[in-house]
């Protein structure tokens, strides 16, 4: 199969071929789109909770939170280095011009995650004088990641231009994936606590969900003025017609978990894991217009899929061993979501 | 400075900040075992004390091990694209295998061992305890692959400046890997060891002796008397595989400049470049060919006989830094032997002793990761990829642009900031938890006996995340 992609003038930007022997590359896209999906969502509500924690009324309420996220930070971050460890397993070439061209960003990231990571371990161990210091750091830790993580995202979108154009929308991206954190890291708290700290998350989730919208309308003005081709592949006819379920549903959605912000809590707190399980299919629609936006490039505008992946015996090499593992990781992340299921209770070491 | 030597100081300040924690978590793990193993069998509470207190250790240096870890992934791509440019078809799968059986396996369990106690049954607890240590040490495993590959390549050929591997089992069963593992799983267990006797003599010098400080540091003590001598027998076997592989190394190891039969074991010397010589040279002569070749009259390669060669001067003094570390712990774990023999107790100033030697292990795994490192270059695979040519990918985009080093002397003054204010805090913290925590007073009664968990939980306990 051969396809030409031409850009607004019509003249042929890149010529690509694909062979049947070609599945290896674009299952091990797929695998890091899933990887980096997951993480979204894992990462996304501890990110989230971290965010959150500054806006706590007192030492014993960020306790819980930090409490309901204590089991599972660990293993949610480590999704993030399998995504990165794909780009870097499957595609090398790729991998080195993306992370020079976010050289910043990344490293700014890195410096939240440290802070947010070793702040959670710091602050119950520290000496006392010290505990609000961790405090903030865990608060800014959890904030610059998700800015860094955000402002990466839209500067990739926009095909690493630095122009003005892709800055501002890449800061537009920053903060609309900031806010998403906090949704969904709200919602977690809604489901993970109860009374009061549970009916100020409820507040949380929704002044987050009117900022998403207000964001996702901002980003969908931006997206033509950052990325030509991205528009062009979403609107043109017939295409647009295949597409419209995307945001059709994706809107439904979202609906559904304001109509549910507006009642909960109900009685007996029944329902009350909702609004974390909509954000599921959400984050899911919203992944896949991303993933149909860049395919079949893996750099957008520069190289494609197929021709930045390694050889096929490394790629085959590592397929084995995700075969295996990735069920039994599965199985075992949800035999700890089990045992620490439930409303959450302080964190013990005995 | 230009973008590879800040590059360069840059992943250095990395790695060995990272390295202090892996070094002390991946025995520390099979410690944590068996203390609750020995609780298991002998259902004596001072061993969870134990346990409990140097989980919260563990937990400490886990999260400051795991995202040093994940600043050090990105690295590659940031820094030294040009590495996975030519080697990835072979540091990708290690490094993949890495995060798939390992990195998921002890950040999972992790979460159980250290707040399941009381939510899981005992043998779940136990069972996450040990899948958390060979999640540690498989872990050290596919990193340790990686590195010796990276020292003594073999099972690949190179196409287009591309490694292709040709065989998967010469990549892993590299001529160094052995070595190199089993030496780094001891030096972890060595590190571990004075760390757990350090802090316990220090918890018993400021007047807390029970009797799960006096069990922790007999157990450490003992266990590090017992290591320090295999170490030095496996220490030795490594360095007969470098001398055999990587000659150049040794050279600059042993300061031996000139080819010659018979070299001295030099005490101390100042290597000078200038003038391919030492100065100030102290030396026990014949010894160090007898070390390397078991003949007084060995011929060993020196310097000016390599083309190519590592900077002798830090290659040098790593070494002997790290020789002098260990023969250190061996002369305190054996005194700490003797008194448990002859004396059955131990004097004073010995807990003084153990107090100073805490982070002993710290020392000694830098200074062999800096002999070893630093006596690879100017190679950064041996004899396929120069330190100097993998700052930049080999394939360049129309948009591709170098990152300025500029940025990279920003990003590393941060680094080094952020790591000097984490070793502070990790030190004192270390430090003030070893002042302020005090065994729990566990009643008998809380005990369900059937079950071995608490039946009620104690609700005046602070809340230790």
């Amino acid at each position: 199969m051969i396809t030409q992609l031409f850009d607004s003038s019509g003249r042929l930007i890149i010529n690509y071929h694909y062979y049947s022997g070609d599945w290896l590359p674009l299952l091990f896209a797929f695998l890091m789109g899933l990887s980096m999906l997951i993480y979204g969502l894992l990462d996304g509500y501890d990110l989230g909770v971290g965010m959150l924690s500054i806006f706590s009324k007192d030492k014993e309420e960020k306790d819980k939170m930090i409490a309901s996220i204590g089991p599972f930070w660990d293993a949610n971050e480590t999704w993030l280095v399998l995504g990165v460890g794909i780009l870097l397993i499957a595609f090398p070439k790729a991998h080195g011009i993306i992370l020079t061209s976010l050289y910043l960003p990344v490293f700014i990231m890195l410096i939240g995650l440290i802070f947010r990571g070793v702040a959670f371990d710091f602050r119950a161990k520290c000496e006392k004088k010290f505990q609000k210091k961790w405090d903030i750091a865990f608060f800014a830790g959890s904030l610059t990641t998700a800015l860094a993580q955000g402002y990466m995202l839209g500067f990739y979108i926009a095909g690493f231009q630095s122009n003005w154009q892709s800055i501002i929308f890449s800061f537009l991206v920053s903060i609309s994936l900031a806010i998403g954190y906090c949704l969904i890291g709200a919602n977690w708290l809604i489901m993970k606590t109860s009374n009061d700290l549970q009916k100020r998350a409820i507040n949380w989730a929704r002044l987050s969900l009117y900022g998403a919208i207000f964001c996702i309308f901002l980003v969908s003005i931006g997206t033509p003025i950052a990325s030509v081709r991205i528009f062009s592949k979403w609107f043109i006819y017939p295409d647009i017609f295949y597409l419209l379920p995307i945001p059709i549903f994706t809107g439904l959605l979202v609906l559904l978990m304001y109509s549910f912000l507006k009642k909960l809590p109900l009685k007996d707190d029944k329902m009350c894991w909702v609004p974390f399980a909509l954000t599921i299919p959400i984050a899911i629609l919203c992944f896949a217009g991303l993933a149909y936006s860049f395919f079949p490039f893996i750099i957008p505008e520069q190289i494609a899929i197929v021709h930045a992946a390694s050889s096929d015996s490394s790629l085959k090499i590592v397929l084995i061993g995700v075969s295996i593992v990735l069920p039994v990781l599965l199985g075992y992340t949800f035999f700890t979501y089990k045992v620490f299921h439930g409303k959450v209770s302080p964190l013990k070491y005995d | 400075m230009d973008a590879l030597i800040l590059s360069r100081i840059q992943f250095a300040a990395n790695i060995s900040f990272h390295i202090l924690f892996p070094a002390i978590t991946i025995a520390l793990g099979w410690f944590l075992l068996f203390f609750k193993l020995r609780y298991n069998s002998t259902q004596n509470y001072k061993w969870m004390n134990i346990y409990f207190f140097w989980t919260k250790v563990f937990a400490l240096c886990f999260a400051l091990g795991v995202v040093t870890g994940i600043t050090m992934s990105f690295q590659f791509g940031t820094n030294w694209p040009g590495f996975m440019n030519s080697v990835g078809n072979i540091a990708g799968p290690l490094l993949g295998y890495e995060v798939l059986t390992a990195f998921f396996l002890e950040a999972t369990f992790l979460g159980v061992m250290l707040f399941g106690f009381n939510k899981v049954k005992p043998w779940v607890h136990t069972t996450s305890t040990i899948l958390v240590t060979i999640g540690t040490t498989l872990s050290a495993f596919w990193i340790l692959v990686l590195n010796s590959w990276m020292q003594t390549p073999s099972g690949f050929e190179m196409v287009d400046g591309v490694a292709i591997v040709t065989s998967w089992k010469e990549v892993i069963f590299n001529p160094s890997m052995p070595y190199r593992f089993v030496h780094k799983l001891l030096a972890s267990g060595l590190t571990a060891s004075f760390l757990i006797a350090g802090i316990s003599a220090y918890r018993y010098t400021k007047g807390y002796q029970a009797d799960s400080v006096k069990s922790a540091i007999k157990v450490s003590v003992i266990c590090a008397a017992l290591l320090i001598p295999i170490q030095i027998v496996i220490g030795d076997l490594h360095g007969l595989n470098t001398l055999k592989y990587q000659p150049e190394k040794v050279a600059a190891m042993e300061g031996n400049w000139e080819t010659q039969k018979g070299i001295p074991l030099i005490l101390f010397a100042i290597p000078d470049k200038k003038t391919r010589s030492n100065k100030y040279s102290v030396e026990i002569p014949k010894l160090s060919s007898w070390i390397l070749t078991h003949d007084l009259n060995g011929e060993v390669l020196g310097l000016n006989d390599f083309k190519e060669h590592p900077p002798v001067g830090p290659v040098f003094w790593s070494f002997r830094i790290m020789i002098a570390v260990g023969l250190l712990m061996l002369f305190v774990s054996w005194l700490g032997f003797y008194f448990y023999i002859r004396k059955k107790s131990l004097p004073n100033f010995y807990y003084k002793i153990l107090t100073l030697m805490t982070f002993s292990g710290w020392f000694a795994t830098l200074a062999g990761w800096y002999t070893t490192e630093v006596g690879r270059q100017p190679y950064l695979v041996s004899g396929v990829l120069k330190t100097a040519d993998a700052i930049i990918p080999n394939i360049v985009l129309p948009s591709y642009t170098r990152v300025p080093s500029t940025h990279i002397a920003f990003s590393l003054t941060i680094y080094i900031v952020v790591y000097t204010l984490l070793l502070i805090a990790f030190i004192s913290t270390l430090f003030y938890m070893a002042r302020n925590s005090e065994d729990k007073e566990f009643d008998e009664k809380e005990f369900d006996p059937r079950t071995g968990q608490r039946r009620t939980i104690i609700s005046t306990e602070k809340i230790i995340v």
